[in-house]
């Protein structure tokens, strides 16, 4: 822009900055604010986990622990109380996990099928279908909830983790055959082309492929389905017996239970130990874990 | 194409149909099959068991009649305004600050981003315990020397939607922040020279230039926002099982409630099938703006 060199000047290479100027400052001051709101409640979840009942009776629910203890987190673990039994969280958590590892397993093996034959095969009205899923997508759970139970019941499903298992790979259906449709269809078509030419088949592109090729979206699709599933508590409440009850449902019961007297500090580590494993996630993954939830922004 | 090739496109092609199947069977018979069989029902007087004796509209007359349901629509339209304005407005704002070239940028939104990564159930529970009148941040203040202080919200009738929304927008703005922050990635350096150069105040860029351009950014947050809106319910659950008394009751908790607890299975069919024309009012707008005028690929 040589024509405006006149009114203002550009410098090169960096700005130097000597101090802080007061607009940052301000931006700096909101962003901490902010920072404040999303970090107090995990503050205080740790806190109150680390504290003894009496120390939580008497003391403000921001004050550092005085007198660190771990037993809340054993006894949220292995003897807290659900409404009728008395073994902690870890049922639930080995549940959440029975119930998690085949429902992704399975939901992202059909879905990269699905977006793989869209993408690729282009057969004849598979479009329709896929069209149906995406707007399908948007209908409330409720108003598909009670025809599942009776499909599931007449298989013979109903209550248990196979019932489940189906229900999170029908739900996460739309959203991942998006995921891997796009994905595939940023493939160069020469590659499958060559591949056809070579006279591999259906699932010997697949296999060889693509699959190869679309690790980095699968390890999305891994990342958004684990946090899903093991978030999910509607699905656990109403498909699965209570002793196949996933570490959400439990972790409700425990804390909303109206029986006893309420041991804060142990609903909090209860809390925390069912937020572990999707912050775990979140702090691995990093930039991929953003990927994944931007997925639903994902254009068609 | 030689007979052996063709032969063998043929499989190929028989493999991807064979591989569609489980596609093909949960769009007929979930996602139109069970929607269909929701509405139809919702017109019968199905009581414990589904039952197939037509009563017309009667179900909806008593849904509309009911309190409970009217306090729940009414829950979820203050819920859901409150929601759509504070997520875009704080979701844009984080979004812009956190674009003007700070320090720690990677620190801050990984701070904004976290909680999403927690369920509801979790969500909930945390903020019934900050909320606690007896023990959370009423206590706190009130030990600071504020005696009258009084922050009671998730055990009074009036306030109690703002504790809900407080923990909502506490999950949520981390994701509106990161589309609107890829959004603005997105926008051409030379606008912001441009602007500079005509000596453009940099919240009138904001307002005045950058918004509108990032139009499908807002759609596309917008769209995910209420769906979600309309699907609250492992929240209220959590955080305050619908009390006090009816006062954060809202429309999913009705259909479940009714679904696996009243055993009025043509009340629940009846309210499902008016969450679903609610929806439908949210995706013909965007379907049209998304796939209308342009052809797709």
């Amino acid at each position: 822009m040589p024509d405006h060199s006149i009114s203002r000047v550009e410098p090169r290479g960096p700005r130097p900055q000597r101090f802080i100027s007061r607009d940052k400052l301000f931006l700096y001051g909101v962003l901490i604010v902010f920072a404040i709101y999303y970090l107090l409640p995990l503050y205080v979840m740790i806190v109150t986990s680390l504290k003894g009942m009496p120390e939580i009776r008497l003391g403000n629910i921001f004050a550092p622990p005085v007198e660190i203890t771990f037993q809340p987190w054993l006894d949220a673990w292995s003897s807290t109380c659900t409404g009728l039994t008395c073994e902690g969280l870890s049922r639930g958590f080995f549940n959440s996990v029975k119930i998690t590892v085949p429902s992704v397993i399975l939901s992202i093996l059909i879905a990269s099928i699905n977006g793989y034959a869209l993408a690729n095969w282009r057969i004849k009205g598979a479009d329709v279908f896929f069209t149906i899923l995406i707007v399908g997508a948007f209908i409330p759970y409720q108003v598909m909830i009670y025809p599942i139970v009776i499909l599931l019941r007449e298989l013979g499903l109903y209550g248990s983790l196979t019932g489940l298992t189906l229900v999170h790979t029908v739900f996460g259906m739309p959203i991942l055959t998006l995921l891997f449709r796009n994905y595939f269809s940023s493939i160069p078509e020469e590659l499958f082309k060559a591949a056809r030419v070579d006279g591999a088949g259906f699932w010997g592109i697949y296999l060889k492929i693509m699959l190869p090729m679309a690790l980095p979206i699968f390890t999305v699709a891994v990342i958004l389905q684990v946090t899903g599933i093991w978030n999910d508590f509607l699905f656990g409440v109403i498909f699965t017996r209570p002793e196949n009850y996933p570490m959400t449902v439990q972790l409700n019961n425990i804390v909303n239970s109206v029986q006893g007297v309420k041991e804060y500090n142990i609903n909090m580590a209860a809390t925390l130990l069912t937020g572990l494993v999707p912050l775990a996630i979140y702090f691995l993954s990093g930039k991929l874990f953003v990927r994944g939830i931007a997925a639903g922004a994902v254009k068609g | 194409m030689s007979k052996v090739a063709f032969r063998r496109w043929r499989l190929g092609n028989a493999s991807a149909l064979a591989a569609s199947i489980p596609m093909v069977l949960t769009a007929l018979v979930v996602y139109l099959g069970c929607t269909l069989w929701t509405i139809g029902y919702s017109f019968t007087n199905s009581r414990l068991l589904p039952n197939a004796e037509w009563t017309g509209l009667s179900q909806y007359r008593r849904l509309w009649t009911t309190r409970r349901w009217l306090i729940s629509i009414e829950n979820l339209a203050i819920y859901g305004a409150m929601m759509l304005v504070l997520s875009l407005v704080l979701g844009f704002v984080l979004a812009a600050m956190l674009d003007r070239k700070i320090r720690f940028e990677n620190t801050f939104r990984a701070i904004f981003l976290y909680p999403y990564a927690l369920s509801f159930i979790v969500t909930g529970l945390v903020w019934q315990w900050l909320l606690n009148p007896e023990f959370g941040i009423q206590r706190f203040v009130r030990e600071l020397g504020l005696a009258d202080f009084s922050f009671d919200p998730l055990y009074s009738p009036q306030l109690v939607l703002i504790g809900v929304i407080a923990a909502a927008l506490w999950h949520g703005i981390g994701l509106v922040m990161c589309l609107m922050l890829a959004g603005l990635r997105g926008i051409d350096e030379d606008i912001w020279k441009a602007t500079r150069v005509d000596g453009i105040s940099t919240w009138k860029t904001y307002l005045f230039i950058i918004l509108p351009m990032m139009r499908n950014v807002f759609v596309t947050a917008l769209v995910l926002i209420t769906s979600g809106i309309i699907k609250l319910y492992d929240l209220i659950i959590a955080q305050t099982g619908g009390g006090p008394g009816l006062s954060s009751e809202v429309p999913a908790k009705y259909v479940f409630d009714y679904l696996f607890q009243s055993q009025n299975l043509g009340q629940a069919f009846a309210a499902s099938t008016m969450m679903l024309v609610a929806v439908t009012f949210v995706i013909i707008p965007w379907a049209i703006l998304e796939f209308g005028g342009k052809k797709r690929a």
